[in-house]
């Protein structure tokens, strides 16, 4: 990719970046009862971090983001296959999810779900994969 | 989650570790002697079943999987499948325990092997527990696999990899058509339950596909235990290191088809069609095996071909068992099915002899740097442990006394005996020519037991023919296969307590209804008097040793045979003609061109939807139920109509790219509209993202030109794009306009309830239909490494080419 030299982009970036990434998180962990998700917060995630490409080229992001997107996606289907077997140790089918109703000290009644985990799984999975698909295509010239 | 499950569980989640172990010890420790510790409790856990089900308990343990397509993990713990686990865990712990000395920690890649190893022992454990039929196809091909990976092992040598892929070739053949007639009988059966379908073999004996489904399922378990004429992968497969064919090649995979033979003896059992195909094919494998074994130099060729016939005598003796089942009831039933018994008594005996074999001969092997018996003589003063070995396994395998293969061969020729009398099944005129194919078989046993003795043992040294000077081998190494030796010895001298514990059980279990009725009373001792068995045997020995004795006056008679008409130059001859031809169909269709491929896509969607639609008249347009059109939803229309339009006209690829964006958002707009926020968030970050990718491939393409394009090219796309256009309005309209079933979107709005979730997509998407997401997440992980991978390649391939221009 060609290295933009535009102070307005990488100025709105800055604000913009920051922005994209809370929303995603938001997105993600607001999936279980609004809209959202582990696919759209992934996907959001990526979009920050191509903006970030965009603006900074990849070499520059890559030294100061240094993840192995390809690990990252591994990891993803890992974590969102164990959630499956967990439920098979407890006598439920594969990939059942169970829900608890927890009293947390800050947070009031709060619902804990391993559904969330194997959601994180999915979010992991799509960042790494988008983002693997990306640096690969950029990278070839 | 029971015990049990874990236990067929615990090779699998051992075989997580087997890297980090291997990074973390080696070379200070033999990766080996943590693995080992896997098969011993596993044996020792099956042993505790051992009481309960010699008192003829059945366990039966389920652990949903898949319920809503009725597919549990469903083990099963009856006498066979309790027989056959001891044997994989017996064996195995020996075997593993042989390779630590075998593979040394230096040079080999351990951790490839131990973790193949894990993964065969999981599956076959799985196989033989597994009582739904589709969990026991997944683990019968997982040991296809992993035999195919263990074979190719050393895979730097040509003939590993042909020899792996020859195995996996017909095994997964095989185990493909056992599918099918997995699938046929369920379609009979109503159920994927192995018990279920055995309750209800009338049923399936009446049906129509009866022959189909027993043959399909015959393939599968021919091929897997190496039955004529598929018989050829097996002394390919002994390109693998000799532990591995001690435990696959010999001991356990190669027995998988037994064990389906034995298992479906009740539902297709009592029919000529199964006794004949079983009893001819096993008598064939047998005769054919044992002739070959004769003129085999090496010695571990030698030994794959007489398993080809022991596994061909078992499968005999299975064959000739069901016949039993031609009676409904009765003791008239039990004289026959005294082969079964035969059968699994033999195939206990065959795993241990055959074990100690296959490891006598690789010490040798190891020890000695060949195997060739032309190299080899007189090593009995040098290697005296392993010539004690030797000369148990193979005089057992031979059938002489004081060792088990002599009970067993004598209840192989009381069954053949038996058989003459069988009224039924034109055996008053075949049965004597199928005992006189037996006793021919025995003779040629006899003889290459022989050879492997006096060829490697006795006679002249021939110290200038071995790169090695010939010492024993380590104790360690001698350990494992002394113990299967001492079995060999002291199943012979009490043979009860086997029969009483696991083989009386494993009987029951493939006859149950026999076994209700008319139990079998049997009392195996080593001497039952003068008897036409014993007579039989003694003419084995006596026409062996002369056949032994004149072996170079006859040998010759092999090479009459052409070398063109054998098997091998068949599946070479069939392999090179299916890759030719395969060939040419896929350079026919695979042009290169991605919109070729895009016509066969949706060529085949028109034909398939639009085709399926109006075949079974589900074209329906009801406008009743639709909502009204608004004036946003005209504008926004209108936009995309544009949009559209213009990605067809643009003069340069970026103006399409925006159209395309354009369109995307558009639709997005769409979702909002439809109160669809979920839909809304997807399409929009998705349709970013893929904006930003077509801006980055875009830097690799070449400038659109306005070329010169004919007619019918444009034709073709034309009338496809339109078609499709038109197929899917038309899908989406007629889904909405027929209600053939109540929707399932009521069952969804309980999701607060169901799964704690207040968001009905994620709740569907995380929940509900959780396997898709997996899945989808995996496919889209596969093609996220794909891309990498084929990109990285393409980039090495010109660095390459590059320096090589240099």
């Amino acid at each position: 990719m060609k290295e933009p030299n535009d102070v307005i982009l990488k100025t709105a970036t800055k604000a913009a970046v920051v922005i994209i990434l809370a929303f995603s998180i938001h997105l993600f962990l607001s999936g279980h009862h609004n809209p959202g998700g582990g696919f759209i917060g992934g996907l959001a995630f990526v979009a920050a971090v191509v903006l970030l490409y965009l603006v900074h080229g990849i070499e520059k992001v890559q030294k100061n983001i240094p993840v192995d997107f390809k690990k990252v996606a591994g990891i993803g289907v890992l974590i969102s296959v164990f959630t499956g077997v967990g439920g098979m140790i407890s006598g439920n089918p594969f990939l059942n999810q169970a829900f608890w109703m927890v009293d947390l000290p800050l947070f009031g009644k709060t619902e804990m779900a391993t559904a969330v985990l194997f959601d994180v799984g999915v979010a992991l999975a799509v960042i790494g994969a988008s983002l693997t698909i990306i640096i690969s295509i950029s990278d070839d010239r | 989650m029971s015990w049990l499950h874990l236990i067929i569980a615990l090779p699998f989640l051992c075989a997580i570790l087997v890297p980090f172990l291997y990074q973390q010890f080696n070379p200070r420790i033999h990766t080996g002697w943590f693995i080992l510790i896997v098969p011993l409790i596993i044996f020792l856990g099956l042993s505790s079943y051992i009481p309960a089900v010699s008192a003829g308990k059945i366990f039966y343990l389920t652990l949903p999987w898949i319920p809503a397509y009725d597919i549990n993990l469903t083990a099963y713990i009856d006498g066979l499948s309790l027989t056959f686990a001891l044997i994989i865990s017996g064996i195995g712990f020996l075997v593993i325990w042989y390779s630590i000395y075998y593979l040394s920690r230096l040079k080999e890649a351990l951790h490839n092997f131990y973790i193949y190893l894990l993964l065969f022992m999981g599956s076959m454990l799985g196989l033989v527990f597994s009582d739904n039929i589709f969990v026991l196809y997944v683990f019968w091909e997982l040991t296809s696999i992993s035999s195919f990976l263990l074979i190719a092992y050393w895979y730097e040598r040509e003939k590993s990899r042909s020899g792996a892929q020859k195995s996996l070739l017909i095994t997964v053949f095989g185990g493909l058509s056992m599918l099918a007639g997995f699938i046929l009988l369920s379609m009979i059966t109503d159920t994927y339950s192995i018990r279920e379908m055995i309750s209800q073999a009338a049923i399936i004996q009446a049906h129509l596909l009866f022959i189909p489904a027993m043959i399909l399922i015959l393939l599968g378990a021919f091929t897997k235990s190496a039955q004529f004429p598929f018989s050829i992968w097996l002394p390919d497969a002994m390109e693998a290191p000799t532990p591995i064919s001690a435990y696959l090649h010999s001991a356990t995979m190669v027995k998988a088809g037994i064990y389906i033979v034995a298992r479906c003896t009740t539902i297709f059992g009592g029919d000529p069609a199964w006794f004949w195909l079983v009893t001819g094919i096993g008598l064939i494998t047998l005769l054919y095996g044992s002739i070959n074994a004769v003129r085999q130099t090496d010695l571990k060729a030698l030994l794959a071909y007489s398993t080809i016939s022991q596994l061909g005598l078992i499968m005999s003796l299975l064959g000739l068992g069901s016949a039993a089942l031609y009676f409904q009831v009765g003791s008239a039933g039990t004289f026959y099915a005294i082969a079964i018994f035969a059968a699994i008594f033999h195939m206990v005996n065959h795993a241990v002899f055959k074990g100690c074999l296959f490891m006598a001969v690789g010490i040798i092997d190891h020890e000695l740097g060949t195997r060739d018996i032309r190299r080899l003589g007189g090593l009995m003063h040098f290697m005296p442990v392993s010539f004690l070995m030797i000369l148990v396994g193979s005089l057992s395998m031979a059938g002489l006394p004081p060792f088990n293969g002599f009970l067993s061969k004598e209840l192989f020729f009381t069954s053949f005996l038996n058989a003459l009398k069988m009224p039924f099944f034109n055996m008053e005129t075949w049965g004597i020519i199928l005992l006189i194919a037996a006793w021919v078989a025995s003779v040629f046993t006899f003889v290459y037991c022989m050879i492997i003795i006096f060829k490697t043992f006795l006679g002249k040294k021939k110290d200038h023919k071995l790169k090695k000077k010939a010492h024993e081998a380590p104790v360690g190494m001698l350990i494992p296969p002394l113990i299967l030796a001492a079995l060999v010895v002291a199943i012979f001298f009490c043979p009860n307590v086997l029969a009483q514990h696991l083989l009386q059980p494993a009987w029951e279990a493939v006859l149950p209804a026999l076994a209700a009725t008319a139990p079998l009373v049997i009392k195996i001792s080593p001497w039952h008097g003068f008897n036409t068995a014993l007579l039989l045997t003694i003419g084995v020995i006596a026409a062996g040793t002369v056949l032994y004795i004149t072996y170079e006056k006859w040998r010759s008679v092999y090479r009459y045979y052409p070398e063109a008409l054998t098997l091998n130059n068949l599946y070479e001859w069939m392999l090179e003609k299916t890759e030719a031809g395969s060939r040419t169909i896929t350079n026919w269709y695979m042009t290169g061109l991605v919109r070729d491929y895009l016509v066969y896509i949706l060529g085949f969607t028109i034909l398939l939807v639009g085709g399926t639609a109006v075949f079974f008249e589900g074209l329906a347009f009801d406008s009743s139920r639709d909502a009204a059109v608004n004036v946003y939803e005209l504008v926004l229309l209108i936009g995309m109509v544009i949009a559209a339009l213009t990605v067809l006209l643009a003069k340069s690829r970026l103006t399409s790219v925006i159209a395309v964006g354009t369109l995307g958002f558009m639709v997005v707009f769409f979702f909002v509209l439809l109160r669809a926020p979920d839909l809304a968030l997807t399409q929009l970050v998705v349709e970013t993202v893929t904006t930003v990718l077509f801006l980055l491939c875009l830097y690799h393409l070449p400038k659109l030109r306005r070329e010169k394009i004919p007619l019918r090219f444009k034709a073709v796309n034309g009338v496809v794009s339109v078609a499709i256009g038109l197929v899917m309005t038309a899908v989406a309209l007629s889904a909405n306009s027929n209600q053939l079933f109540t929707s399932i979107s009521g069952y969804y709005l309980d999701a607060d309830k169901l799964a704690g979730a207040k968001n009905i997509v994620n709740a569907i998407l995380v929940d509900f239909r959780g396997f898709d997401t997996m899945l989808e997440i995996l496919v889209l992980t596969m093609a996220g490494f794909g891309v990498y991978t084929l990109i990285k390649l393409q980039l090495a391939v010109r660095r390459k080419e590059n320096e090589g221009t240099k």
